[in-house]
């Protein structure tokens, strides 16, 4: 499976997802550094050859105006918004999942932080019933354990909209009983799409793919579109 | 050309962490008797016309979701 990375200027974690797709593929007896997965400048229009997308975290144009807002206008999102459209795997990740929900590809909104400081810690997740790609290997009710670093992570969706994410099985991560860190709503740390091929979360997975950061619990979101053959 | 400003402020009704951040730093700076600070921000610009100023609200300057707008003409 061959993964494209976006890279906004202003990306700060899009060589840590690179490095976490080309583990998982190693890890399905894939990938190498011939595997043809890559980085995408924003500049770029043409996401042909690729099978899955990861819109990563940082800062996209500085997080100018709301973060998120001007990174959905890159031409590279253009080619995203086409890609998810036909049904291929995007997964945001932190301003990743601000971008997906600026662009109307994703429920909801990112409000700063209730308490306004920047969180930076280990915490837990509890895996949704969500219906996604990127969910094929973990079990809905699981607990995985990866880095929470955010400002801007308090996931916002008016009442109706809430209901309707809540009532069509969108969540994708909540945040473990005692573990949110920043006054989301009904714990919601990750959601979906309708098609559920489009996932953005807070916390960071690709931070928690090697034994030496202190959890691997973040591979499997890595590893699951190729296990569910949802290659676009 | 036309000179605008357009107004943003979080919606009614949801938490305002900023505003709510000075607001609390209020009373030690001996600032009493104030309350419901809300912090929303000012763009001003310069357009040919105002016609597409909405649409610029809805699309970028603003979140639909999260915030409102008022466009203020300033100067024809």
């Amino acid at each position: 499976m061959k993964w494209g990375v976006l890279q906004f200027p202003g990306s700060c974690d899009e060589r840590d997802a690179l490095n976490a797709c080309l583990i998982a593929e190693a890890s399905l007896g894939g990938g190498g550094s011939d595997s043809g997965s890559r980085l995408v400048w924003h500049e770029e229009t043409d996401l042909s050859g690729l099978d899955g997308i990861v819109v990563p975290g940082g800062f996209s144009y500085g997080d100018y105006l709301r973060a998120g807002a001007i990174a959905r206008f890159s031409p590279a999102m253009t080619a995203v918004a086409e890609f998810a459209a036909d049904g291929g795997p995007v997964l945001g990740i932190c301003n990743g999942f601000q971008v997906l929900c600026e662009s109307g590809l994703l429920p909801g909104a990112l409000l700063t932080n209730e308490r306004t400081r920047f969180i930076c810690r280990q915490g837990d997740l509890i895996v949704g019933d969500a219906n996604s790609p990127f969910l094929s290997e973990l079990e809905p009710g699981q607990k995985i354990s990866i880095p929470f670093k955010h400002q801007s992570g308090r996931f916002f969706a008016p009442p109706e909209l809430l209901e309707e994410i809540e009532s069509n099985n969108q969540v994708a991560f909540r945040y473990a009983p005692g573990h949110n860190p920043n006054g989301s709503l009904n714990d919601i740390a990750g959601v979906t799409n309708r098609a559920g091929n489009v996932l953005g979360l807070m916390p960071h997975p690709e931070h928690a793919v090697e034994e030496f950061a202190g959890s691997t619990d973040g591979l499997g979101l890595f590893r699951g579109p190729a296990l569910a053959g949802a290659e676009a | 050309m036309i000179q605008a400003r357009v107004l943003i402020r979080p919606k009614e009704g949801i938490l305002d962490a900023q505003g709510k951040a000075v607001e609390g730093a209020l009373p030690a700076l001996g600032f009493d008797g104030i309350e419901h600070v809300r912090v929303g921000r000012i763009v001003e610009l310069r357009a040919e016309s105002a016609d597409r100023l909405e649409e610029l609200c809805e699309k970028l300057l603003a979140n639909p979701l999260i915030e409102d707008y008022e466009i203020e003409t300033i100067a024809e």
